[in-house]
């Protein structure tokens, strides 16, 4: 049984020794095709700073000094140089990324199987070539792989017929196909740009972050009580987005046709820019769109009509009325607001039933059915979770792996826990710099030189990766559980084909 | 029925055979008594028939099956399939109910029996052959299942023994309220109290899943009763995939028989498909189609491929399937590869080279058949979409800009896009509302170009220089550009040039 999936939590240290070799041998080539030349200057001069920083805790005594596993005198990783230095990624792939707990979960089992062998990984280099079709028997290997790639994040693909590798020498092209993989979503805060006015593009802040945290609640709870899936991991994308990840055997096993269902299940805004309304549901509404409502309608409140203001001015309080089909309610509406400019959303959200009071429509009997159901519909207007639902209907599609580093902010994509997913907050979610600096720091706590238990530390033990890793850890463990389980089960029931 | 008897259950079980005594035994089954006009196609048949039978049998069952697939080609609705099938299958596949008391039941519902098989042998070969048979065979089935006498179909249903739970009457009223909201008709208040309702596992039942007309809990689909028709069509689908791909992996014996081989070849043969996309002659060769008179051209494209073009100037981008839409359709008109890769960076103004390079050249050279996998390229890359296509497709996203605007756009900004594109006549615009309005996008989109063309055409229609086919109803974008390019350009194009074919024909 090879050494890295052994459950021993020195196993992977045990490896570290080889590292620096191995970083040091591909650094020579590496390093002169990358753009690092002129980096090296800035850095060096911001290197000095730090060494005086760290000054009075001597590196020479620590166990694991960073600069031990960079080539000597090159720049040591510091906070304010490039994120996508290859040096910090190099870094981050030898000392933190947890291969371990990842070859685990899409091994679904402690001994190596065909589920992580014939699993694709296509990588994206520092020059932005990409690579597919790459795979690994062990976690060890595709770690080896890592730094001597130094990819700038890769992506995780399906289960094939045969390993991904072989797929040229294949006699037939249908021999090769995707099996399996796990039932993925996307969301993105991309497709929320209409209706968010606190940032546009890839700008993110705390108010527009609950978009994504409503559609977690919303999706999550979908998957769970409704298609009865357990394993579901939410991942931050790195920027302004998340991704899940749905894991239950039954779920990896689905051909395109279920996903285009599970996808078209939970889209429900349809249209693009000039369909007008996109809510269009018919009534009674669906449990799932009832239970969702009741869901966003807390959120509709606070995080839409107070934070985001959406009908500020005239402009934008012409797209509300263009969602009520009652000419004389809209009309009213319009003189009112073309009187009062300035007025607040939550006023005139609260107008609409003032108004609607005053008996303009009555005639219609079922009026006040009818605004009440097309106020639903904007409630999930600006609320329901926007799905980039083609992610979701391949069953080839591959989806950036947990624990890449995104590029453009340097920030680790880390698991979501959904039991707390309100007090997530995306600005907080470590950088690969701050947590290299994280280790250095712990390293030179003289307090913990002589502890044995500390040398058996992982890196990521002594950064703020750990409670992330933890997390994703315990949901693993949980994924494996069921897969032991469920394998016993489908042993002794015989056959499983037969029916 | 002894022989009903012996159907349930597991096919291998049932039977009683022993594979390794099985091909001495005698065949057990060689009469098969068809008690039910529907047949799940589960045992093959074994009695002798001529080879004369043989390939008329399979002949026939192909006209029909040829039939339904270009019902789907022409965008009808189910209701008009039905009525469109009817003659067509009284004359070349009757099936009859058991109460008709026809003389020849038994001789029908053999051949049917026997037709099937046949073209399973046909068709089981590729991949393609194979989802294509399973498609048509499983809608001819479902055809047969709706019309079929309410009492047959339920013994039919019956006779299948499918494991399905049965809802409890317990479990029904907890979830009263659940299962009353995903019953459309209210009116009829006693919704779910009356009706019974299945258990499935969802898997079962994606389609339904897909349009939320089922309640989901924990993994089961509640379908109601009225819904079954889905659950029996896709156990046919299903049960059908499999035998054919084991028909398939049995084929290579056939080879040593040669009266057979050739006859089966012949038959997948006239099979192959009316692509009913596209063909080279949509695009205008001799004319000068250039990145740089794109603008100029585009007065003659349909509305969907307008509003792209004006969308791309106005906003200098496309989202990703707004973007393929065009470019198939560019590449239809005759735009080169070079060409349109020219005119997409000129186009994208506000991105870099660098960002273009990366991002979104390959796309366009993957629609070209320029790089990807062998069988694009070889295949010289996509096919630009037929009207059929980007109408049975999923509606544009927010933010996105393909699909049909007839269908994708509310009536308001459809009216206004036309009066863009320079449709003015009020009643014209009124007719489009009504078309749309009954979910006759096409009908709407020809109509727009009758207006637009309507002394041209009437020039060649009193001249008769164009035969029926040229002005047949517009199934394409490309076509729909084609035939008013040609009807400006009169003048101009040589007469030799316009004796197009539809691309659909």
């Amino acid at each position: 049984m090879p050494h890295a999936i052994s459950p021993d939590p020195v196993a992977e240290d045990g490896i570290l020794p080889d590292a620096p070799a191995l970083g040091g041998s591909s650094n020579s080539s590496q390093d002169a095709s990358q753009e690092d030349s002129p980096q090296s200057a800035p850095a060096n001069a911001e290197k000095l700073n730090l060494e005086n920083m760290f000054d009075d805790d001597d590196e020479d005594d620590t166990e694991f000094p960073s600069s031990s596993i960079a080539p000597p005198d090159s720049d040591q990783p510091t906070k304010s140089s490039r994120i996508n230095d290859p040096e910090i990624m190099k870094a981050f792939y030898q000392r933190l990324f947890p291969f371990r707990h990842l070859f685990q979960w899409l091994n679904h089992s402690p001994s190596p199987t065909n589920d992580f062998a014939n699993r694709e990984f296509a990588f994206t280099l520092q020059n932005d070539a990409y690579l597919r079709y790459q795979s690994f028997p062990t976690a060890d290997l595709l770690r080896k792989q890592c730094v001597s790639l130094n990819p700038s994040r890769f992506e995780i693909g399906p289960v094939y017929s045969t390993n991904p590798r072989d797929r040229k020498t294949l006699r037939k092209a249908s021999a090769f196909r995707p099996l399996s993989k796990e039932l993925v979503f996307d969301i993105d805060m991309t497709d929320y740009d209409e209706i968010r006015t606190c940032c546009s593009g890839a700008n993110i802040c705390n108010r527009c972050w609950t978009f994504i945290t409503m559609a977690i609640k919303v999706v999550d709870e979908a998957l769970k009580e409704d298609f009865g899936f357990k394993h579901v991991l939410w991942v931050y994308s790195g920027r302004r987005g998340a991704h899940a990840w749905v894991c239950d055997k039954r779920a990896r096993d689905m051909d395109d046709a279920k996903r285009r269902a599970v996808a078209g299940y939970l889209e429900l805004l349809k249209g693009g820019d000039k369909s007008g309304k996109k809510v269009n549901v018919r009534r009674p509404l669906h449990p799932h769109l009832e239970r969702s409502l009741a869901i966003l309608k807390e959120h509709f409140q606070d995080d839409i009509l107070s934070s985001q203001d959406p009908w500020a001015d005239s402009e934008a309080s012409s797209n509300l009325l263009k969602l009520l089909p009652f000419p004389d309610l809209v009309s009213a509406l319009r003189k009112k607001w073309d009187s009062a400019p300035g007025r607040s959303s939550e006023s005139k959200w609260g107008d609409i039933d003032t108004i609607a009071k005053t008996g303009v429509g009555s005639s219609d009997t079922y009026f006040g059915k009818r605004l009440l159901e097309a106020k639903q519909d904007i409630v999930l207007e600006y609320t329901y979770p926007r799905l980039d639902a083609e992610v979701s209907k391949k069953l080839n599609h591959l989806l950036k792996s947990p624990f890449c580093v995104h590029p453009g902010t340097g920030r680790v994509c880390v698991p979501i826990d959904t039991r707390r997913v309100e007090e997530f907050d995306p600005l907080s979610v470590p950088t690969v710099t701050e947590l290299l600096a994280e280790i250095d720091a712990w390293n030179g706590d003289e307090k913990r030189e002589a502890d044995e238990e500390a040398k058996k530390m992982q890196d990521w033990e002594k950064t703020r990766l750990k409670p992330y890793v933890d997390y994703f850890r315990g949901f693993v463990a949980a994924l494996l559980k069921e897969e032991k389980n469920g394998k016993r089960d489908r042993d002794e029931e015989g056959d499983p084909m037969e029916f | 029925m002894i022989r009903q008897e012996a159907l349930r259950g597991d096919p291998k079980r049932r039977l009683g055979l022993n594979h390794k005594k099985k091909q001495f035994e005698q065949p057990q089954f060689k009469q098969q008594d068809y008690t039910h006009r529907l047949n799940f196609y589960i045992l093959p048949p074994t009695l002798d028939i001529t080879l004369e039978e043989f390939e008329e049998w399979a002949i026939s069952r192909l006209k029909v099956l040829a039939e339904l697939e270009a019902c789907a080609f022409r965008n009808r609705t189910p209701e008009e399939t039905a009525s469109y099938m009817q003659p067509i299958l009284a004359k070349h596949l009757p099936l009859a109910q058991n109460s008709s008391r026809s003389s020849n039941l038994q001789d029908e519902r053999k051949r049917d029996h026997y037709s099937h098989f046949i073209l399973r042998l046909a068709f089981a070969a590729t991949e393609d052959l194979r989802r294509r048979f399973s498609r048509l065979e499983t809608q001819l089935f479902k055809l047969r299942f709706q019309s079929d006498d309410a009492r047959e179909r339920r013994e039919f249903v019956d006779h299948l023994n499918f494991e399905w739970d049965k809802v409890g009457e317990e479990e029904k009223r907890g979830l009263a309220e659940e299962l009353a909201a995903v019953t459309p008709f209210k009116s009829k208040n006693a919704g779910s109290e009356e009706e019974g309702w299945f258990k499935v596992d969802w898997e079962q039942v994606p389609e339904l899943v897909e349009g939320r007309k089922v309640f989901l809990k924990r993994g089961k689909a509640y379908v109601p009763v009225r819904e079954q028709t889905t659950l029996v069509v896709n156990e046919f689908q299903r049960r059908l995939d499999q035998g054919l791909v084991l028909t398939s992996r049995a084929l290579p014996r056939l080879d040593e028989d040669d009266r057979l081989s050739p006859i089966l070849a012949h038959l997948s043969k006239s099979f192959t498909a009316p692509d009913a996309a596209y063909s080279q002659d949509s695009s205008l060769s001799g004319n000068d189609i250039s990145a740089a008179n794109v603008d100029a051209l585009s007065t003659h494209f349909p509305a969907c491929m307008s509003h792209l073009h004006s969308t791309l100037r106005a906003n200098s981008h496309l989202k990703h399937f707004g973007r393929l839409q065009y470019t198939l359709f560019l590449k239809g008109i005759g735009l080169s590869l070079p060409e349109c890769i020219a005119f997409w960076r000129k186009s994208f103004r506000l991105i870099t080279d660098e960002k273009f390079t990366k991002e979104y050249l390959y796309n366009i050279r993957h629609a070209y058949g320029d790089v990807g996998g062998d069988a694009n390229r070889r295949g010289r890359g996509y096919t630009p979409y037929s009207c059929q296509k980007l109408l049975t497709e999923g509606m544009p996203g927010p933010g996105q800009t393909h699909g049909c605007p007839y269908r994708t756009f509310s009536p308001d900004n459809l009216v206004g896009l036309l009066q863009k594109m320079g449709v003015n006549d009020r009643d014209l615009l009124k007719t489009v509302r009504e078309d749309v309005g009954r979910q006759r996008y096409h009908i709407a989109c020809n109509r727009v170009f009758e207006s637009a063309h309507k002394n041209e055409l009437k020039k060649v229609k009193d001249e008769g220089t164009w035969n029926a086919a040229d002005l047949d109803t517009i199934l394409h974008p490309n076509t729909y550009f084609k035939r008013s390019f040609l009807l400006k350009n009169m003048g101009k194009v040589q007469s030799g040039d316009v004796g197009m074919e539809d691309p659909s024909q």
